[in-house]
Order: structure tokens, then sequence, then C-alpha cells
């Protein structure tokens, strides 16, 4: 690898079209260190002259800005950038991440013709192994959200495999995915060159110069103390891959970046005796672990072990970077992974084993976007070593969010802000990330919980719970009961129970269901986020009803939904807001919102001293009382009159509960069931459970989790957060014109561009589909991400899905589009244009018939509810 | 007692009987061999058939032959799980830990784990381990029996105390007389360390201990009075040699009890070979009779270990034992005395308890056969006198006694039967125990360099060194280990646990064919105590 870098480095040296660069760089490497200087300020200083840095740089350059300066502590493309296996794949199994990957692909294959900078790239095209039929599910699934997105691919059968790919022993393949765009490419050089594009756009470039430090003045960048002095700045782009955490924290106010080393392995071998052809596809064997490409006429293989090798925990150590050696022991599973494939190459002959550390964060996705606590501080890291596959994409979106202030598309899965400080801790990143880099090869299944990392934030009642059966998943930390498994049921074991069809608590999860409609179910929602804001005067009305779209300004007591929107009019988040008195607001948003919210708010709201924000999630734990019996459990527990006429839906109240005074009870149940919630200062949490657990009991109340809880808003068309809402839906596009006050008599933001939408019309329907033909035990079940097709044309895809236990068939929920015929472009949907369709869902290829319908199927519910009595669910995960 | 005897030899009747030795003698390394005219004659009997055709071939073809079409293509083919290999594999072991005193431990002996793995049904080996109480000391030994397993099993039960009484002084030889005389307690002479499968036959308590008391007797009138220091080596020869009269003399005597005439005459009839070690402190000795092995694991001062042989084995393979039967017959026997490495072309170990065949008269064989139960007489294997029988005895007991004085160097000794020596080198055994017993954690990491490595070359090392730790972590036992290792092993010296499978899931008509009983002992040595000694003096 060492020759071949050094040779990149010569030949661009001798490229003429790289002179502007090669002149910047040359200079500031051979001159001694005391006489480079940098300049004084800058726009935009990037830290990390890798993959990333280097296309934030390029991508920056090219939308315009030229005053920006890139630093790199080593040499340029160093570092995991270096040694990347340089597969460039977009099978992905985020839609945005496919995106990103696709666009990378465009970009470097005409990066060459550019710059005038060899990248080796070649089309090669990859093949996705399946040696069991879960794992082509899976591969069926990503298969179908490719083909839709524009990037060609298809199952082919084991027998085609072997036609792909000279060596390859199919035999105990059941299929594949072949993908022929996919490609391979040099990262380091794709790096190079564009450095070398940006250097012509100006930016300025200096190697083994060290970022010590980001200089911070109220929350906002100023600029940059270095090795060789410092630079003043707006903005900062944190590139610093595996070091990015610990540059993060070397500020006066941190900023957490979660993310952990792992070392990573990749074998070379010298050349086949015929060598292989330079278009060989990739190979990617999943259930083995590992990937193949062709590299020089030999092969490059490596893979992700079961039992990762964390590195770096306690920060860089010249010790651990120097003992970065080759272990074969450590890669004998791959290596006998690979023979299995590929027997015939027994007797090639090794080069190398490369130690390449990876960069991975505590969900396999990565880090983009601004800092929660200091503006101006951006990141992109943490590729889960998908690098070079993000790098041009990642790169072009985190350009847009730096100029524009928000990107093309909606990157919240990758948002930093779905962080906070408490993934921050190293044992905690150190043991996630070895459950997490064997993920990246593991079938992914829905509903999956990560098993590292576990019972950090957790409700009072935790231990209660957990004694009653409780089967817990995990939100931004806090635990959260899924269901309750009744003592006298078995379940699978956590690795059986990994399944796309009908999973085993689907009769725990009915009969919880069931309750909540019958009689009543107890559900511990403590993880929501909670926030007050109070001031001395008006000014939280005044600021709320500038940030929140629906109309504040209501008597004391009341709770409105409502969604805080952008510019563009897209949700930035969804809550529920009640007014606690004339002068302060409750405001209860999703639990990953905490940070995001939280950051949202403090750049918006005034700085006023009279004008308080806090929050208080921690202070109170959430009940869940649903059910139609729950007004007869508060009132045997308060002695007071809780029926509709006395405590009206969207309600709240400040009462006791048994001897507990001072609980809030709102009646509202983020289901559309009738019920309360309760939040109860934590100290007297096991108090009020305990008493409605004994004065439930004649009512039937049993606990219930969040599986009932998200059967029961879906069926009831409810919208998530994060999941099926994301800050570029507007309430228009999702039937929410209700929790729109467009004339409420003062401005908020995104009134401008709801009215303009309310004008033009929408381009994409928020719409629930009911699914005709699916059999619930035998069908594979959906999830979300599926393509849905309107008369055979596609449309949109789902966000979510679950199983109606009342309409005892599965319900999606998706957008609806509407693409020209012609030009592919967006036209406006109407009521009629949804009405008027006939749809299928398609799951891993196979399509289902599904029924369309703009408004929840009201006439199958045996209950009737008032028409203002739809209220808005939080947002709950994936 | 029809019932008991049914149980002790079920397998006397004619057919059953050329079953046995029929088999026994398409394996090549079988005590008895197969050139008689009643076992050729059974030979014939099994040679139409077409896989039994290759159980003639030297051992190395089992792996072809399991390899082989017909194996594979078996319709019922199935493979032990781990965990049932395992329970096979520890199902006889067992370990001892000489406890610590004061913290201190002062046996030079720090415990020692011992295990066996039958082949023959019921197994023919057996083993003994035991402390003296009235002189220091440790006895281990293993026995491989043959022709059944009466002759092993007696000797397991008795030879441990003809070697302690032979070391007891006289003081306690006469105090334990008179204890004996006036119906006193008796002062326990062995603790024994026994795994439950060990069992001592309670029938014949009585009869082993009137002959043992004889001896005693014998030595106390030996030695009148004067207290010598006694000499261990001449101890193990005489107590060696003792039992295997009193064998004899058993059975020529008989006894009134027809089960216990009859077990008599099965221990003499049948034969055992022994190997017996004796540690007092640093003083090791070894006793030895026939083809079991004791070896020391010696490890060198770079960390590598080498093999001390202490025993020799007595067969064909050693030239002073061919040297030493030939010159104890007549020139005219020179070439029938061994042939075809066998002890009248008949008995692969040339010294062995029991086997009152080789050492008996023929009329005196005769007459005892004639007077003995109807199940001897039914027996054509008793009845049959070996070829070319003219000058007994043939064989002896008599052990040959090494010793060695034991080093800091010298951490563990294995003491085996043929069954493992056979399957592995001394030095695998010696470098596998010694990896085991010092945890060998500290493999080299594998580095490339400038070599020239294939993918197949790198990828079978790797799977060898992940088979050490793998299996290293499996065993509590270093004898259990050492077995996995002797029938699990592959060409690289790896366990594999397919074929360790395969040859665990033999039927039991089968297993013999493939390997022996195999019964070993690793007692391991305290570096400290022996360092200790060695600096006292």
């Amino acid at each position: 690898m060492f020759h071949r870098f050094l040779s990149i480095i010569r030949r661009q040296r001798t490229s003429p079209r790289c002179q502007n660069w090669c002149l910047a760089r040359s200079s500031a490497s051979a001159a001694e260190a005391h006489s480079v200087t940098l300049p004084a300020q800058a726009q935009v200083v990037i830290c990390g002259g890798g993959i990333m840095g280097t296309s934030v740089a390029y991508h920056l350059s090219r939308m315009g800005w030229k005053d920006i300066v890139l630093l790199e502590q080593g040499r340029l493309a160093a570092g995991s950038t270096r040694f990347c296996a340089g597969i460039l794949s977009t099978a992905r199994h985020l839609t945005i991440e496919q995106k990103m990957a696709d666009y990378s692909n465009k970009l470097y294959e005409q990066l060459e013709q550019e710059t005038g900078i060899q990248t080796g790239y070649i089309r090669t095209g990859s093949v996705f192994l399946a040696q069991t039929q879960d794992r082509l599910i899976s591969l069926k699934r990503i298969n179908s959200r490719l083909n839709v997105i524009g990037i060609p691919s298809e199952i082919i059968s084991p027998k085609k495999v072997a036609e792909l790919h000279p060596f390859l022993n199919v035999h105990d393949l059941v299929g594949a995915m072949h993908v022929p765009e996919d490609a391979v490419v040099s990262s380091a050089d794709v790096a190079l060159a564009l450095a070398s594009a940006a250097s012509q756009n100006g930016v300025q470039i200096y190697d083994r110069t060290s970022v010590l430090h980001v200089m911070v003045k109220k929350g906002q960048v100023t600029g940059v103390e270095t090795d060789k002095g410092q630079i003043e700045c707006q903005y900062f782009v944190n590139c610093a891959g595996q070091w990015a955490y610990e540059l993060g924290l070397s500020n006066e106010e941190p900023v957490s970046i979660p993310l952990h080393a792992c070392e990573h392995f990749y074998l070379l071998t010298r050349p086949l005796e015929t060598p292989l052809q330079n278009n060989t596809p990739t190979i990617v064997d999943p259930d083995g672990r590992i990937y193949i490409r062709n590299w020089q006429g030999g092969i490059l293989s490596g893979g992700f072990e079961k039992n990762p090798k964390p590195i770096f925990t306690e920060g860089k150590n010249q010790l651990e970077i120097q003992n970065l050696q080759e272990d074969w022991d450590h890669f004998e599973p791959l290596l006998s992974s690979l023979l299995r494939r590929m027997p015939e190459l027994e007797m090639l002959e090794i080069l190398k084993l490369v130690n390449c550390p990876e960069t991975f964060t505590p969900d396999m996705r990565c880090i983009m976007g601004e800092s929660p606590v200091v503006r101006g501080y951006f990141v992109l890291a943490g590729m889960n070593s998908a690098g070079l596959s993000f790098g041009g994409g990642a790169g072009k979106y985190l350009a847009e969010w730096i100029v524009h202030g928000y990107p093309s598309e909606n990157v919240w899965e990758l948002d930093l802000k779905r962080f906070g400080a408490l993934q921050s801790s190293r044992t905690f990143l150190r043991h996630r990330v070895m459950e997490v880099m064997p993920l990246i090869y593991d079938l992914k299944v829905p509903r999956w919980d990560f098993q590292t990392g576990r019972q950090l934030r957790t409700s009072p009642l935790y231990d209660r719970l957990d004694a009653q059966g409780a089967r817990w998943m995990e939100k931004h930390g806090f635990e959260r009961p899924k269901y309750f498994v009744p003592p006298d049921k078995d379940l699978l074991a956590l690795e059986q129970s990994k399944t796309f069809y009908k999973p085993d608590w689907f009769d725990i999860v009915e009969s919880e269901v069931k309750c909540c409609k019958e009689a009543v179910c107890v559900i511990d929602m403590s993880s929501f986020t909670k926030f007050e804001i109070t001031s001395t005067g008006d000014q939280a009305l005044e600021v709320l009803q500038f940030l929140f779209s629906n109309d504040l300004d209501v008597p004391v007591g009341h709770i409105v939904h409502t969604g805080m929107l952008n510019e563009a009019g897209g949700y930035e988040n969804d809550c529920s807001i009640a007014r606690l008195s004339k002068r302060s607001f409750f405001m209860i948003s999703p639990t990953d919102q905490q940070v995001h919210c939280w950051a949202w708010l403090r750049k918006h709201m005034p700085e006023d001293s009279s004008l308080v924000l806090e929050d208080v999630t921690w202070k109170y734990t959430a009940l869940n009382l649903i059910g139609p019996r729950a007004v007869d459990v508060l009132s045997e527990l308060s002695y007071a009159p809780m029926t509709p006429d006395h405590f009206p839906t969207l309600f709240c109240k400040e009462m006791s509960v048994g001897y507990a005074n001072g609980i809030r009870v709102m009646s509202m149940t983020h289901t559309g069931e009738p019920g309360f919630m309760l939040y109860i200062p934590i100290e007297y949490a096991l108090h009020v459970y305990n008493e409605v657990m004994n004065v439930g009991q004649k009512y039937g109340i049993r606990n219930a989790g969040y599986y009932a809880l998200r059967s029961l808003r879906i069926e009831k068309f409810f919208a998530f957060w994060g999941q099926d809402l994301n800050t570029l839906t507007t309430p228009l596009e999702c039937g929410r014109e209700s929790r729109v006050k467009l004339e409420k008599g003062m401005d908020f933001m995104g009134q401008d561009a709801l009215l303009q939408q309310k004008q033009n019309g929408v381009y994409r329907r928020f719409t629930l589909f009911i699914l005709e033909d699916h059999d619930t035990d035998l069908d594979l079940w959906p999830w979300w991400g599926e393509p849905i097709y309107r008369n055979g044309q596609y449309v949109g895809q789902t966000t979510s899905s679950a199983y109606s236990y009342t309409l005892e068939r599965h319900v999606c929920l998706g957008f609806v589009h509407n693409f020209s015929e012609d030009t592919g472009e967006e036209q406006v949907v109407t009521a009629d244009f949804v009405n008027r369709g006939e749809y299928e869902i398609d799951i891993a290829g196979c399509r289902f018939q599904a029924k369309a319908k703009l408004y929840p199927v009201a006439s199958f519910f045996t209950h009737k509810r008032r028409k203002d009595d739809v209220e808005l669910s939080d947002l709950h995960g994936k | 007692m029809p019932a008991p005897t049914q149980l002790f030899f079920p397998l006397v009747r004619n057919c059953e009987l050329s079953r046995i030795y029929g088999t026994a003698c398409y394996c090549h390394h079988k005590h008895l061999c197969c050139s008689s005219p009643y076992l050729s004659q059974s030979r014939l009997r099994y040679t139409p058939h077409p896989a039994y055709a290759t159980f003639c071939r030297p051992k190395e073809s089992w792996w072809q032959y399991t390899q082989g079409r017909r194996y594979a293509s078996t319709p019922q083919k199935f493979y032990l799980t781990p965990p049932q290999v395992n329970s096979i594999l520890k199902a006889n072991e067992y370990s001892f830990k000489v406890p610590e005193f004061d913290g201190k431990n002062v046996s030079s002996i720090l415990g020692f784990d011992s295990n066996q793995l039958p082949a023959n049904a019921p197994i023919e080996d057996r083993r003994s381990a035991a402390t003296c109480l009235q002189t220091r000391g440790m006895l281990l030994g293993v026995f491989d029996g043959h022709a059944g397993c009466a002759c092993s099993q007696a000797v397991s039960e008795r030879l441990f105390y003809y070697i302690a009484v032979s070391l007891l002084p006289h003081e306690t030889l006469l105090e334990i007389e008179n204890a004996v005389e006036s119906g006193r307690a008796l002062l326990p002479i062995l603790q024994w360390h026994k795994h439950p499968n060990d069992y001592f036959s309670k029938e014949a308590s009585k009869l082993y201990f009137n002959s043992l008391r004889t001896y005693w007797q014998e030595l106390i009138d030996l030695n009148t009075g004067e207290s010598t220091d006694i000499d261990v080596k001449e101890a193990l020869i005489n107590a060696f040699k003792r039992l295997d009269n009193d064998i004899s003399l058993e059975a020529q005597v008989g006894d009134p009890n027809s089960f216990l005439n009859y077990l008599v005459l099965r221990v003499a009839f049948s034969g055992a070979t022994a190997c017996v070690a004796h540690v007092d402190g640093v003083d090791l000795h070894v006793a030895n009779t026939g083809d079991s092995r004791a070896m020391l694991g010696v490890q060198e001062e770079d960390g590598s270990w080498s093999a001390v042989t202490l025993s020799n084995d007595h067969n064909a393979q050693n030239d002073r034992e061919v040297e030493r039967l030939k010159l104890e017959h007549p020139k005219g026997e020179a070439k029938s005395v061994v042939k075809q490495d066998r002890l009248l072309g008949l008995l692969m170990p040339f010294r062995a308890f029991g086997d009152v065949k080789f050492k008996w008269s023929i009329d005196l064989q005769k007459r005892v056969i004639e007077s003995g139960p109807d199940q001897l007489n039914d027996n054509e294997y008793t009845k049959f006198i070996p070829p070319n029988y003219h000058t007994p005895p043939y064989l002896t007991a008599e052990p040959e006694v090494t010793y060695h004085r034991l080093r800091p160097q010298d951490k563990f000794l294995v003491l085996a039967t043929d069954g493992l020596w056979e399957t592995m080198h001394r030095h695998d055994v010696v470098k596998i125990v010694g990896e085991y017993l010092t945890g060998m954690h500290h493999q080299q990491p594998i580095a490339v360099g400038g070599y020239k490595v294939t993918l197949g070359q790198m990828h079978g090392l790797l799977t060898e060194r992940r088979a050490k730790m793998s299996s290293v972590f499996e065993d509590q036992n270093a004898a259990t280990h050492l077995i996995r290792h002797a029938v699990g092993n592959n060409e690289f010296g790896a366990v594999d646990h397919e074929r360790l499978s395969k040859m665990l899931s033999l039927p039991e008509e089968l297993a013999r064919m493939y390997r022996d009983d195999i019964t070993i002992i690793v007692v391991q040595f305290n570096s400290h105590v022996v360092g200790a000694y060695q600096n006292q003096e």
C-alpha cells in the first residue's frame, strides 16, 4: 500500500493540471514548520484531509464559497482514507445512504475527467450473496428500494453468480443481488483529486498542521487554534475521522461526537497466475462476513468479524498506532470464510494483511450536521467503514447545510443532534461499537434492539416492570417496555426471534391492545422529552407563538398539538404543549428530540434572562393510562369526577392521585384512545403506580408496552416525527391543516411557506394503506421503506407500519407523490389523485394490494370519537 | 453361581469367542497374534466381508477408509456434537490435587490427572494411584490387560499393597502382623485415589489379603530384626515377582468357592502389563513390565519441551529383550521364541503378569484346566497350548526399574498404556501436556514478513493454532486433553472435531480396529519443592 501511495504523490507532482494545489502543498510540506504562515482568517476551516474533509471543501468551493482553509495534521489522504479498501457500494439499508452512495458514484466517475487525476475508478459492479432465505429477503428489500431511486440492481440465481465471477463457490447460495453500477476506486486518489479541484477553486490546503482546539465565544465558533497559529473563522468542520471525538472534546465548550474506532483487517494477495480481470465484480458475502474485490490482478478481501477489537479507547495513543500490526489469528475466521467461498485461491500468495482502524457510531449511521451547543461547528465523521461510498454525498449535504442552513434531503437519521452527551461515555462507545461492527454484516431484521450500552436511563419503575416480565427497547439511552411476557409464556431466544415474518410476541401484544380497547392499560412513557418554558411577562407566549404553527394563546389548562416548523414549513419537531399558567408552558416531545429541540429553541429564543427554558425530562415519570376504564381508576384514586364533562379531552390539571399531590394529569393518550397521561414527580412514581395497579385490578388493568401503543397509533393514522415526519414535511402534506393557525394574528415560522403551499397545492400526501391480500401468518411483514405503487407506477415509500388488531390487517403509512410520466417531475397531489388509484406495496419484491385512505377509518372502530379528539402521537422510533 | 459367571464372562460361547479373537487378529497391534490354526479359521469367516478386508491394512488406512466413499454414503451417518464428545472423553477423568499444609505444599507432587478411553468392551486397561501412609511417597500405575480384564483388575488392586509392604520397615510389619493376629484395627497402608469407575472386587479381598499376609510374614521371617535401609528398586522388583507368583499359585491351588476358583483361574490365564511410578521427594522410581511407558516432561531453559523416557518397552522392538529371551532358551528355539515380533508368535509384550500359558509347563496347564470348572474347559483359548512350547517359562513379570532424581526442570510424568504411544510420538505427548500445563497462551503472533506464504498454508496454520487454543480451554484434565489429541489429531497435529467425533462414535465391535484402550496418568511435579530439595543437599 505504501509504495502505491508514493507513486500517487509522484503522479500528482507531474500532473500539470493541479499545479496550483501542488504548489500550496509542496511549499507547505517542504518548508519548516515555523515558516509556514497560515491565513489569519477564513470563512470556513475544515479539519481533516481525508475523503470527508476534501469532499466538504470540494462541494463548498463548488457552491461558490472560496474563503476556505483545509488543515491536515499529517499528509493529505492519509489515515483511514489511505487504507480504505476502495469499494463503492450503493446497496445500503437507508434510502438516504443509498442516495449519498449513488451521488458519490457519479461524482467519482467523472472526477478523473474533471481534475485529470487518475482515481482508478472502475465500474465493476458488486454481487451480494445470500446463504440463507432470510438474507435473500433482506437483499430483496434493498433491491426494491434501489430500483425505485433509479439504481439498477437485480436478484439473481446462484448459477448467474457463477457466471459473474470465476472462482466463486456457489453451492451453498440461495440467491444473490447484483448491483452492476457499483465501482472500485482508489480512495486516496479520490481524496487527492477532490483536494486538487477544491484547491483550484481557491481552497487553501495546509498539511502537517494540527488543530489544537476550536475557539468558541457565546456558543459560536470564532476561530481555530493550531500548532502553527490561529485562524479566525465563522465555520469549523470537524472531519477528523477517528480523532473527531477527541477534537470535539478539546474545546472549552465540548462538542460530543460519539464514535469509536475498531481495528479492521483486510488481506492483499499477489496477482493470480492469470490475473483477475479489472472489471471482476466485488463480492460481498455477508453471511460469511467478508468482502472480496479484485486488486491489481490479485484479490483484496476483508470483513467484519464477530469479535471486533476496539482501539484508541483512551484517545490517540502513539503506542497503539505503532502496534497496529497484522493479527492473523484474529483474521482466521474471515480467511476460512474466504477460502470456503473461493477454494481455488488456496495457492494464491499472500502479500499483506492490512490493519486499518475504522470508525463506528452507536447506531451504525454516520454523523453529520451542526453541533447543538456550538453554532458554526459542523461535523462529518463516523462512517462505519463506508466512508468512500458516502464521501461524495455526505460532503455535498454538509456543504449545503453550511451554505443554506439545511441540506436538500432529510438527514435526520444521520444528524449529530440525534445524540447527546449521554452517548459520549468512552465505556459505552467501546462496548457499543463492538456490537455495531459485526452488525454491518449481520442480518438486519425489523425491531432489532442493541444489547450493549443498555439500562443507562431508566424510569423509577424499571425494576417493578422488569419483574413483571417487561421486555425492553432503548431510545436515546432510555429503557422502554416493548411488551410484557406473561409468566406462563416462553418466547424464543433473542437470536432465534430474528424474523421478517410474524414475530413470536404477536399474541402478547394482541392481548395488550385488547385490554387498551376494552379495559385499561398502563404504559410507562417516561422517556418523553419534557421542557418547561416560563417567563416573567408574555415573552414565553410570544416566542412560542412565533416558533409554533398552532395558536398557543389558549386558556390555562388546555393542551395544544402543534408543529415546530422551519422556514420552509417543515417539521423540526412535533409536540404537545400544555399551558400551565399564563406565563408557563409544558412541552412534550419525542424522546430523541431532547437535543435537537433544545438546540432549536435555544437558537431561536431571544437572549432574555426573564425567559427560562428548562429541561425537566428527568423530573417526571410519565404513566399513560389507556382505555375506557381509565376514567374509573383515576376518579377512584382522586375522588374527583373525571368524566368528559368535568375533564374534557386535551385538558391538563394538577391534582392528587392516591396520597401524592401535584400530579399533572392530561386527558390525552397519544393513541386516540380515551385515557390520561400522568406526569408524576419521580419520587411519587412508585406510589402512584402501585395505587393505580391496586385500584385498577377490578377494572382489569394490566401493563402494556410500546408495541401495543404503536399498533393503536398507526391504525389511527398518527404520524410520528423522526419516522413519518421530518424537516421536509409540512403539516399540509400530512393532513394537519387543523393544527396550523395561519391567521392567528401574528407571524410564525414557516407561515409564508405554508401559505404558498396552500395556494399551490402539495406535492406529496401522507396516506394510510390497509393491506388487502396480505396473510399475516405466512407473508413477509411490512416494516418501513417499502415502495408504494399506484396503478403500477412508483409513487413513494412507506414510512412506518404496524398490524392493526382492530382491522385485522396490516396498516402502512407513507407518502404518495405524483411523478410526471414524461419528465419524472413532481406534480401536485390532490385528494382525488390519492383516492383514484389502485395501490400496491412492495415487500421484498412481492407486491400486495392496498387500500389508500387519507383519513382514519373511523367506521371500523367501535366507539365514537369527537372530531377534535384527534391528537398527535408522540414519536415512536423504529 | 451361574448368574455372576454370566456377568463376568458373558462371551464364552464358542461363536462369541471366535468373534473376539477373530476381530482381534486383524488388528496388527493386538497383543495376541493370529497365526494359530484355530484363529486363522476364524479369520476365514470374516474375510469375505469386504468392509473387514480393509481392517487388515495398517492402521493408517482407517483415515482413508473413513474418508472413503462407502463411509460417506452410509445413510445413517451421524456425528457427535462437541458436548457429546466431551461427555465421552470426560466420563473417566479423575484429578487429584495433593492437599497443601499450612499454605505450603511439602510434597514434590502437585497432583495428577488421569483418564481412560475404552476401545475394548469392557475396557481391559486399569489404573491405580495411592499415597503410601506408612512410608512416604506416592504410587501411580497403569495396567494394560489382554485376553480379558481379569488380570489387569487383580494387579491394579493388589500390586500397590505388595509394593507398600515391601517398602515397610520391619517394625511396622511386625506391628501390622500383631494387629491382625490379635484382631485389632489395622494400620492403614494405602490411601487410594480412585475414580468411581475404578472398582475393587469384594469377593476376592479375603483371598488376596491372605496371600498378602503370607508375603509380609515371610518378609518378617527373612529380615530378622536387622533394620537395614530398604532399597526401593529391590522392593519394587520383589513386589512384582511376588504378586505374579501369588497369582500363579492361587490358580494352581484353586479355591473351594467355585466363583473364586474361576476368578483366580481367569486372572492367571489372562495377562497384564504394568508400569508403576513411585515418587518420594526427588526420588522417582519407575518399574515397568511390558509395553506401557513412563515419560518425563522436561522444560528446557528456553521454554521448549523435551521428553525423557524412563522405561523400556518389553517387546520385539527392544533388541535387549529379544536377546534376553533368546539367551534364556536353548539355541534351537532362537527362531521360534520370537516370531512375527511376538513371543512364540503370539504375545506382543515380552513381560507380563498372569499369562500362565506362557509360564507353566504343559503338564501343569493340562492338569489345572482339567480339574478346573467347566467354563474353563469349554474355552478353546485356555486349552490351546502355544506352538513350540518347549522350555517354559517364557514369560516373567519381573520389572525393569529406572531411577531418576527429579530436577526443577522436570515438570511432569506421563504414564500411559501403549494405546497412547502407538498413536502419538513421545515428543508430541510431552509438548501437548507441557503446553497445556503451562497455559501456553503465549503463542507468538504470526507475521508474513518477506516469506512466500499461500492462503491455503496460512489457513492451515491458523486453524491449527486455533484448535490448540480451543482444546486447551475445553479440558480441565491433562489426561483428557491428551486423549483428545491422541484420538482426534489431524495431519497438522491439531484436534479435528469431525475426526474425533467419528472415532468416538464407532460401534463397540469396531472401535478396537482403530485404537487400543488408552489409559493415561499425568503427574505434575512441584518445581519449587524439587528445587528446595536440591538446594538442601
